[in-house]
């Protein structure tokens, strides 16, 4: 790149160059619009990817029962400490093996950066990231969750873990509700 | 077309015959009138500009800008105006306090002083001397002045550096921007605005058409060069508020930044509406030589005429604005020095020859 053309070369280039970019943006100024009205929409027509890395939970079935056995696998990966697990080894009387026991799974959620590494180390498909996403309170202390004691049923929005609304891209939306 | 030299004329008699006063009272409540449309045009005109930029920049960078205060947004600038107003003014630790308080003011003095000389319609210019496009050069070379004072009295090694960068790019530039004014006084043969606009009514007078080849490259030159004056587009380097700690205003708070900003978007529209008088015909209306169209034409006013060309032109450098990355400062030098400058000066020389040989559109 570094000034291999002519004087002349460079113009024509440059010209080219220019001309390229402008016309990019003028196809831009006419693009719908995919801004939303947020926190108008929170309600009605709020869309949030369902990919979207909001926070941790649990995965429970049915019966409300997580899988995790508290093999720290999720901590060892965590870059920043977020995740913190304290554990006790129990014999269980009939068998007399020895099993590890989950007593407290701490996730931080204001350390969180929200890099996925837990959720890909874990081998038994216990955690997972939920859309969620309307984190804010007044006190850091409140954003420290044990996990194993909650039971997330879904977020401070209706379907919010569904994925909200339809995805639209040129509405802008002010429907409130 | 309507002459506004009637509405004039009609004043100035009232005052002198009418109410019988002397030279000295007519002249001076002119003067304060004129002043006061002039402040008044300015501010009114900044929230306008100040509005489109930002949902003209919203718009090229896919959002929607501001839409909270008031109906789609249209109130924001007052309330941005109001926060502004509301700061504290303080000053720096042994900063240069008299220049400290000089610098916005000859920063909005340049501005006012350069818009005052936009010829708004027929008969409308305030400022019509017989050297006029030297004078707008004269009295907007102050505003380098007040950038680099800025800069020096804030006792801030940033704002001293921003500062230089500033007065350096703005000289620069000056060089450009006076010689596609000069070609244009070539073609027309005159320096007064009132006659240079004159010359482009008529059918395909606009310099941009009498003039072709030469004309259109001075247009696009002029363009660059005062892009770069008016410190935008990419050529702000002397303030970037986002990368670098804010540039020569860096220790302004309140209204002294705000006189900055206001100059900055004033600045915009001086160019702009000099590209239209000087390239676009001021307030001359579009006239193609067929009867029926070119007196439909001349029933629309000309300060409408001026203001659609000179806001046609701002979308223009919004659009360059908005696109374009920032040069750095050596860039910006080769720019002017090794590309503009010597095609500026063979825009004169290409100018002079079609003038010369009478290959022009003139009619």
């Amino acid at each position: 790149m570094e000034n291999k053309q002519s004087y002349f070369g460079e113009i024509g280039a440059a010209f080219k160059t220019l001309t390229t970019g402008l016309k990019t943006t003028m196809k831009e100024y006419f693009t719908p619009k995919s801004t939303e009205q947020y926190p108008e929409n929170r309600k009605t027509t709020l869309h949030i990817a369902k990919r979207h890395r909001g926070r941790l939970v649990f995965k429970r079935d049915e019966s409300e029962n997580y899988k995790c056995v508290a093999c720290l696998m999720c901590e060892k990966a965590c870059p920043n400490g977020t995740i913190r697990i304290s554990s006790e080894m129990q014999t269980d009387p009939e068998t007399g093996r020895k099993k590890r026991q989950l007593l407290d799974y701490q996730y931080d959620l204001g350390d969180c950066m929200f890099c996925n590494l837990c959720v890909n180390a874990c081998n038994f498909d216990a955690i997972e990231f939920t859309n969620d996403f309307e984190n804010a309170v007044f006190d850091r202390s409140q954003l420290v969750i044990h996990l194993n004691e909650e039971v997330y049923k879904g977020g401070s929005l209706p379907n919010v873990i569904d994925g909200g609304a339809e995805w639209q891209v040129g509405t802008f939306n002010t429907k409130t509700k | 077309m309507f002459d506004f030299s009637i509405i004039a004329n009609w004043f100035d008699s009232l005052l002198r015959t009418t109410l019988g006063l002397g030279d000295f009272w007519t002249i001076l409540i002119e003067c304060v009138l004129v002043g006061l449309a002039i402040i008044i045009g300015y501010a009114v005109l900044a929230i306008i500009l100040i509005f489109m930029e930002r949902k003209v920049c919203a718009y090229f960078q896919c959002r929607i800008g501001p839409v909270r205060v008031g109906w789609w947004g249209t109130l924001q600038v007052f309330a941005d105006v109001l926060k502004m107003l509301i700061k504290e003014i303080f000053v720096v630790d042994k900063a240069d306090k008299l220049l400290y308080y000089l610098a916005p003011f000859l920063v909005i003095a340049a501005s006012i002083g350069t818009f005052s000389f936009l010829p708004w319609n027929k008969g409308a210019e305030v400022l019509d001397f017989n050297v006029g496009v030297f004078l707008v050069t004269a009295i907007s070379s102050i505003g380098v002045l007040g950038v680099f004072i800025a800069g020096w009295a804030s006792n801030n090694k940033y704002s001293v550096l921003s500062a230089m960068r500033a007065a350096v790019q703005m000289i620069s530039y000056e060089l450009s921007l006076g010689i596609c004014l000069i070609s244009a006084v070539i073609l027309t043969g005159t320096m007064q605005i009132s006659g240079i606009v004159e010359s482009q009514t008529g059918p395909w007078q606009w310099l941009i058409f009498q003039g072709h080849i030469p004309a259109i490259l001075a247009f696009l030159v002029f363009l660059i060069a005062g892009n770069a004056e008016a410190n935008r587009g990419p050529f702000d380097l002397a303030e970037a508020e986002s990368e670098l700690t804010a540039g020569y205003h860096t220790e302004y708070s309140g209204m002294g930044f705000g006189f900055y900003y206001l100059a900055e978007y004033l600045n915009l529209f001086v160019i702009s509406g000099l590209a239209t008088t000087i390239f676009l015909g001021g307030w001359a209306p579009i006239n193609i030589g067929i009867e029926g169209f070119d007196t439909l034409m001349n029933y629309i006013p000309g300060i409408v005429w001026f203001l659609g060309k000179a806001f046609v032109v701002v979308f223009l450098l919004m659009w360059i604005r908005w696109t374009f990355p920032r040069l750095r400062v050596d860039q910006i030098l080769k720019l002017e020095w090794k590309y503009l400058m010597p095609l500026s000066l063979v825009i004169l020389v290409l100018m002079t020859v079609c003038v010369a040989f009478g290959w022009t559109f003139t009619a």
